[in-house]
């Protein structure tokens, strides 16, 4: 028998928490599906251990992730079904739809009248000479390796790319003791970010962190190399050196480690698996679900919440997992919308102030062209299926490949283990920079269930019939 | 590439890295465990052979997959690391068994 549920909500990061705590106050029976086997996501990763036995790494990592203790807390008190370390790989995306998820390495299926997918927010990729190389991470592993095993780089690194989560980074490390032996910094774009302040400075307390954050890199007295136009990593079975230039000069230097980091996008895999409508964020150059301002999507059956629905950061995810279950609850016809009013209504107001901040950081860190582009023909861009940029290049020039969908039959582009997350980006821009078009006209992958890794012995396992008309149309 | 961090205290948990004794912190991902072991690379790629190890750390990349207690293709920053597991390279593709 497969348990039904009013609302099944994946990702416990902050949207998911908060969209699982507020809907079971509206009297929802919820689920919560999260692949890791404790909640907070990758912001407050691992925070409730670290309460338990490294308090003074809570310390190191800032107050705004010690924030994320009392949501987890609070998450952890609601009535709901928590499915910690469950995979999910398939939703039939209709109202009643089944769930497919993937647990102690048991497959379980659960149905609900509606679907609340909240999986956050990923690295945008960042294709440059040699990044596949070992000795060649994101910002965001490192920092992941920071609070979830209490580990940091050691020996001679550098933080290259630009956006808040570097400079966080870098901060952190420092507090712990760790200094990066230099930060290459990426084009900012400081000019045409200033009208855009207002909103910034609306928002509680980003400028006031910003600036200290600046203030603490300055003071840890980490050479800040500003404007770099040119970064190729050199190895040859491990990264190096690190050639850069800024400034029309060109530096190169002895290094273990490379953290790269040019900002992050929404983790679209579940989102167009349900095959939901998207469209192009120019300003976050990324694509993001269609949904209305409660975070109904194109599909009645689903809504979407935090990063996922466009980038909007930690506190902004956790407002709109408010509104966003408060529409559930008020569509699944479990509460009125008067009933919900006033909750509602304070969620949107805070959700708003949050949001009122992106434009300023969007433009800021805005990635320039050559950063998710590779100018570099011989850069990988799909790193499971070995396809560099030349060769996509090539394929548009004189093949007239159109679109992502058929550089997978050229030559399997995205179609290794990882599904496209680490290349699809940026084949759609470079295959619209080739073409002269607009991304949006360019389109992305086709994504198809399981997003998972699952065996066929999974499948076979089923004692039920996968009903194909529903998924991957 | 990595150390642990002073000011925990957190259990050690014995593991076998590429047929080494580490001991790694409670709670730690297997790919955690391959950095801290210094493994350099964890896997060549199955088209290549060039070495690639761990780059996303969060179940996105697919760059850490391993061999765990002898299970391959396995995301080795999504396992949590358990006294005695082994944990192994993986050169190549994942070789089809009886």
């Amino acid at each position: 028998m497969i348990t039904a549920f009013d609302l099944a909500i994946v990702g416990t990061g902050p949207a998911g928490m908060a969209a699982a705590i507020t809907a079971s106050e509206l009297g929802l029976s919820v689920a919560v599906l999260d692949e890791q086997p404790e909640p907070g996501g990758q912001i407050y990763r691992g925070v409730e251990r670290l309460a338990i036995s490294r308090a003074k790494h809570l310390e190191w990592l800032g107050p705004d992730y010690a924030a994320g203790l009392d949501l987890a807390r609070a998450f952890r008190k609601s009535k709901i079904e928590y499915f910690d370390a469950a995979q999910v790989w398939q939703i039939e995306p209709v109202e009643n739809g089944r769930l497919f998820y993937k647990r102690n390495g048991v497959t379980g299926i659960l149905n609900a009248k509606k679907f609340l997918i909240a999986p956050g927010a990923m690295e945008r990729p960042m294709p440059v000479p040699g990044w596949t190389l070992p000795g060649v991470m994101t910002c965001g592993a490192a920092q992941t390796l920071m609070k979830a095993n209490g580990l940091a780089p050691e020996g001679k690194f550098v933080l290259a790319g630009c956006g808040p989560l570097l400079l966080l980074l870098a901060a952190q490390l420092l507090r712990a003791g760790v200094r990066p032996a230099a930060i290459l910094e990426t084009e900012v774009h400081r000019w045409a970010a200033l009208p855009r302040l207002p909103g910034f400075l609306a928002a509680p307390g980003y400028l006031g962190k910003g600036l200290a954050l600046l203030r603490e890199i300055q003071s840890g007295g980490v050479p800040y190399h500003k404007g770099v136009t040119h970064l190729a990593i050199k190895g040859d079975t491990q990264a190096r050196e690190i050639e850069f230039a800024c400034s029309g000069v060109t530096h190169s230097e002895p290094v273990d480690l490379v953290l790269l980091h040019q900002g992050v996008v929404p983790n679209g895999n579940l989102a167009w698996s349900m095959r939901l409508a998207h469209e192009w964020d120019d300003a976050q150059r990324a694509f993001r679900p269609v949904l209305d301002a409660q975070g109904r999507s194109s599909n009645p059956a689903v809504l979407v919440a935090g990063d996922a629905s466009g980038i909007i950061g930690a506190k902004g995810a956790q407002a709109m997992g408010q509104v966003v279950a408060c529409a559930a609850a008020i569509d699944i016809g479990r509460i009125s919308k008067q009933e919900v009013n006033e909750r509602a209504i304070a969620a949107h107001a805070e959700l708003a102030k949050h949001r009122g901040a992106r434009p300023f950081l969007d433009t800021l860190y805005r990635p320039a062209q050559q950063w998710i582009a590779p100018r570099d023909d011989n850069t990988l861009v799909c790193r499971c299926e070995e396809v560099r940029a030349g060769e996509i290049r090539r394929l548009v020039l004189e093949q007239q490949c159109p679109g992502p969908n058929q550089m997978k039959s050229f030559v399997r582009c995205g179609m290794g283990p990882c599904q496209g997350r680490l290349c699809g980006l940026t084949t759609v821009e470079l295959i619209a920079e080739c073409r002269g078009v607009l991304v949006q006209d360019v389109g992305y992958y086709r994504i198809r269930s399981p997003i998972k890794p699952i065996t066929v012995g999974d499948l076979a396992a089923l004692d039920v019939p996968l009903r194909s008309d529903a998924v991957n149309p | 590439m990595f150390k642990p961090l002073p000011h925990s205290t957190d259990a050690s948990v014995p593991v076998v890295v590429n047929g080494a004794a580490v001991s790694v912190p409670a709670g730690s991902t297997a790919a955690a465990a391959m950095l801290l072991g210094g493994a350099g690379h964890t896997r060549s790629s199955a088209l290549s052979g060039e070495p690639r190890a761990p780059y996303c750390m969060m179940g996105a990349c697919f760059e850490c997959l391993m061999e765990i207690d002898g299970e391959a293709n396995q995301q080795g920053c999504m396992v949590i690391v358990r006294e005695g597991m082994r944990i192994d390279r993986q050169m190549g593709k994942r070789e089809v068994r009886e």
